[in-house]
């Protein structure tokens, strides 16, 4: 045991290799929020007046609202207050090509091992690089434009498909659909927008890249991927976030849309700065996800690996509305040191012969708490709708915690569910036996942690999949034994 | 949550009228505890379906019964004869057996007998009266406050009930058996009986609870049992729950298992409009091993509610919970289990299964098997299923000239006797059985349709098709 202690120690102590601040120039609105301030960001926007009208609708919904009580994290107020809800890179002009965007942002992306030019030239992979909530740099839009796909930021999205996002704005996820979502709708600053035409198989993995970089300000992002009948796309979005001591709140909003036949994947490796040793500092992830599959046959698959934020406090989750519609949700969630999760999913069933699968693999070492909260709902319609709920918790150390909230509400007699669930700590004989082969005892438990995993990280595409990796053993680094 | 939704599921109120608390003769402190429960319930109201734990059982209906008669009176008995009552009784279940009509116990319609090794019955009333110590503990056992107003009113308002007193190494052989009948015609709508259970060490007993009701004028059962154990004691209970499905049934059982004890808990639910069976097992004496399971028939205009929660504060020990639900007409089951390991309670082996049938689909079920884990010496583990009947399993049967609902009928019955097996041998097993297929009949045949199937000739996809078809 003592060993165990002296390693946790040792991850405690562990730096946060992410956490640098980069020197840009920022254009900042004032503190507070109000109609003004929504009014001001619209402007710097140059918003259409639905959307204003949209964003003061939810704003003002916002304020009949009181803040959720019913999650099992713990954290202190918020004052709103306090929070600028606009942070734009001091305008510069329109970069052109890569080797216009400020070198120093360029520089920050090398440190975070996802240069840009690397990406563009190796991996075939379109990143939309957003910095504190305004795209930099999109790349690959001639490739994309070219099968007819639109990937941009949400501000261009606006100006460019205001038919197209007005459509789909708020169909998924509302402005009066929680606390959050509704904050969200209001202030909201930029984001990532994607349609892909019917019949298109997007040519390429989207990734979207997220960065909380200006002290004291929250970031607000909005995402609204839309797939056609018979269209497919797979995003990736990835998160690193600079060392702070006060913290960060995070409350954005993804919206899916799966028309007959689309597949839409969507994959997240969060990996936010999740505090200091004693659980100061750290970013709140409180974000609302949840996909629609509209159409018939339709698809859509959540993958996440949440390794960083002090809190995370999120559901994707899908509305599965078309007949024979499908959803997943994999997940992998690891709370250590003083970091709170509370996710899981939510999955709807209203269209005949739906299925959903969630497969939840949660670990949590050091002071960690973790809770896997799911909901899985046949409607009446939902004939012969089937779910299968796997969830598991692995803990490593005497002081963190496992939790397991499944909801399930069933309303049709040919509806199946099932649900499993286990906790466990790395057994004992598991390290013995590998022992005895000549593994050490860290890089046993490594093993077993990555076996743990292993059904969740096959999921992810390819490149994330080593990311998650990496992360995951960064992280659990002499943590166990 | 909206400020205005906050007010509508608080519904605190000081005007609430209650009955009289308690008797005149009550101890100090056992007025000093009615009347803080009273004070909690008018602080903190009743609860809503905007509350986790009630989100699936409304109690409006409920309210509707009003607490407090409005002629004054405080008959204790119902109209009804003695002959009438004992007719309303179902086949005895054990050697001793305690009647309790409306909440108060009715000596002429009990049999008692002498126990061995010291045991005792007590009338709540008298216990009360003598002042042991052992009950002052259990009224101030919820000193944290209530979980709910039902709770907290049986602390205010229950008078009468039954004290079991197994002194150390006591062992009775034969089940205690205590009726708890609703009938109507009483003065009082609300009942709130109290079965105590206070098990020395190495002591050992079975205690049935039988709720039976009269069908006619809506009332409320507010049972409440506890069990008090000592180090290696073991009690094995049950609860029989076939009220009137006019009325109302919650009950409550709260254990607290000493070191190296054995406490098993089984429950048939069948009865009430509404009927919630609350479990809470604190584990705080080392080693301890609880089973607990159920099995709720819950039919048209039903509802079952099963809360259970199992808290393991000590090291070594191990639970065990098996709930299974058939759901049929509109009716609703909820399971809402959860289990708690505390920091520290490493050792801890905690297993939950619940399983359930929906066979119409106007029925519902809702569960939430929930864990919450302190402590990493631990192995838990849940499932949860919900499903239907296998149409090729009902085809097997009929191709075997088994009719439909037969079929269907032996099936279900199937799905019930993991639970109904669990019970002991003898009358209490036989019982379980007789209610368990009167009640089945009454889920799983009585449909709103009623029509068989269409006829099942030709190939067998289209007889399971029609099959399924017949399910709706």
């Amino acid at each position: 045991m003592s060993t165990t202690r002296s390693d946790l120690a040792e991850l405690a102590g562990r730096e946060y290799a992410y956490g640098f601040v980069s020197d840009i120039a920022t254009d900042l609105a004032p503190k507070g929020l109000n109609e003004e301030v929504i009014r001001l960001i619209s402007a710097k926007k140059d918003e259409p007046d639905w959307l204003v009208d949209w964003r003061l609708r939810a704003y003002r919904h916002w304020r009949t609202l009181s803040e959720p009580t019913w999650q099992n994290v713990a954290y202190g107020p918020i004052d709103y207050d306090e929070i600028i809800y606009y942070a734009a890179p001091k305008a510069k002009v329109a970069p052109g090509s890569l080797e216009e965007v400020d070198p120093e942002l360029r520089a920050m992306f090398d440190k975070l091992g996802i240069s840009l030019a690397e990406q563009e030239r190796l991996s075939g992979v379109a990143v939309d690089a957003v910095v504190d909530s305004v795209s930099v740099a999109t790349t690959f839009q001639a490739r994309l434009a070219e099968a007819g796909v639109i990937f941009s930021s949400f501000s261009d999205a606006v100006r460019n498909h205001p038919d197209l996002v007005r459509a789909h704005l708020g169909s998924v996820v509302p402005y009066k659909d929680n606390f959050f979502a509704a904050l969200n709708s209001a202030v909201f600053t930029d984001g990532s927008f994607c349609y892909v035409p019917a019949g298109v198989h997007c040519p390429m993995e989207l990734s979207t890249y997220f960065r909380i970089n200006s002290a004291g300000t929250g970031q607000f992002e909005r995402t609204l991927i839309i797939a056609e009948a018979g269209a497919e796309v797979s995003y990736l979005e990835g998160c690193t976030a600079p060392m702070r001591d006060d913290n960060q709140l995070h409350a954005a909003v993804v919206e899916l849309v799966a028309m007959d036949d689309a597949r839409i994947k969507y994959s997240t490796v969060q990996n936010w700065y999740p505090g200091d040793a004693d659980g100061r500092g750290g970013i709140y992830n409180f974000v609302t996800k949840r996909g629609r599959c509209a159409g018939a046959r339709s698809k859509i698959s959540w993958t996440q690996v949440e390794t960083g934020s002090a809190i995370t406090w999120k559901y994707p989750g899908v509305v599965l509305q078309g007949d024979d519609s499908v959803g997943e949700f994999y997940s992998v969630a690891l709370s250590a040191a003083h970091q709170q999760a509370d996710t899981g999913t939510k999955m709807i069933h209203i269209g005949k012969n739906t299925t959903s699968t969630i497969v939840s693999k949660a670990i949590s070492a050091g002071h960690g708490q973790n809770t896997y909260r799911g909901l899985v709902k046949m409607l009446r319609s939902a004939e012969g709708a089937r779910n299968h709920t796997r969830c598991d918790s692995l803990l490593i150390g005497p002081e963190c915690g496992a939790h397991t909230f499944p909801y399930v509400e069933v309303k049709h007699s040919s509806a199946q569910v099932e649900h499993e669930a286990t906790t466990s700590k790395v057994s004992d004989d598991q390290l013995f036996y590998a022992r005895q082969r000549g593994i050490g005892e860290e890089e046993a438990t490594s093993m077993i942690v990555n076996g743990f995993c292993r059904e969740v990280f096959r999921k992810l595409p390819m490149e994330f999949a080593v990311e998650a990796q990496r992360l995951l053993s960064v992280s659990l680094e002499g943590a166990v034994g | 949550m909206t400020p205005r939704a906050q007010a509508v599921a608080a519904r605190p109120s000081q005007e609430l009228e209650l009955p009289p608390l308690g008797q005149p003769s009550d101890p100090a402190w056992l007025s000093v505890s009615r009347r803080r429960a009273a004070a909690w319930v008018r602080a903190n109201g009743f609860p809503s379906s905007k509350q986790e734990d009630w989100r699936y059982t409304s109690i409006d209906p409920v309210l509707a019964v009003p607490l407090v008669d409005g002629t004054g009176t405080t008959g204790r008995r119902p109209s009804l004869a003695v002959l009438d009552l004992l007719d309303l009784l179902g086949p005895r279940l054990g050697a001793v057996r305690l009647v309790m009509v409306n909440g108060h116990l009715a000596p002429e319609l009990s049999q008692r007998a002498a126990l061995p090794g010291g045991a005792r019955i007590l009338r709540l009333e008298d216990a009360l009266a003598d002042n042991p110590r052992q009950l002052a503990s259990l009224w101030s056992w919820r000193s944290g406050g209530y979980p709910h107003a039902l709770r907290a009113l049986s602390d205010a308002l229950a008078t009468d009930g039954v004290l079991i007193d197994l002194p150390a190494g006591a062992v009775v052989e034969e089940p205690i058996e205590v009726v708890l009948l609703s009938a109507p015609g009483g003065a009082e709508r609300w009942s709130h009986p109290r079965v105590v259970v206070a098990a020395g060490a190495a002591s050992r007993a079975t205690v049935i609870e039988n709720y039976l009701g009269a069908p006619g004028r809506p009332s409320v059962t507010n049972a409440l049992t506890q069990v008090m154990m000592d180090d290696e004691a073991q009690v094995d209970h049950y609860v029989m729950q076939a009220d009137s499905t006019d009325g109302f049934h919650f009950s409550s059982l709260e254990v607290r298992p000493g070191r190296a004890s054995h406490f098993s808990s089984r429950l048939l639910a069948v009865g009430a409009r509404i009927g919630r069976h609350e479990v809470q097992v604190a584990l705080q004496g080392e080693d301890a091993e609880i089973e607990l399971s159920g099995l709720f028939l819950t039919g048209a205009g039903q509802v079952h509610d099963n809360p259970v929660l199992v808290d393991h504060a000590a090291p070594g020990c191990r639970s065990r919970q098996l709930y299974k639900g058939v759901a049929g007409g509109d009716g609703r089951g909820v399971f809402n289990g959860h289990i708690v390991v505390r920091a520290g309670a490493n050792g801890t082996d905690a297993q939950q299964i619940n399983k359930n049938l929906l066979v119409s689909d106007r029925a519902e079920v809702d569960t939430r098997p929930r864990l919450e884990i302190f402590a990493d010496d631990v192995a838990c583990a849940h499932g949860a299923a919900v499903g239907q009947l296998d149409p090729g399993a009902v085809f097997y049967l009929r191709s075997r000239g088994i009719s439909y609902q037969q079929a269907r009928a032996l099936l279900v019955s199937g799905f019930a006797r993991e639970v109904i097996d669990g019970f002991a041998d003898g009358p209490i097993r036989q019982y379980a059985e007789l209610l368990a297929s009167a009640q089945l009949d009454r889920v799983v045949l009585t449909r709103q349709d009623g029509a068989a199937p269409a006829p099942a000739g030709g190939r067998a996809s289209s007889a399971s098709a029609a099959t399924e078809g017949a399910a709706r």
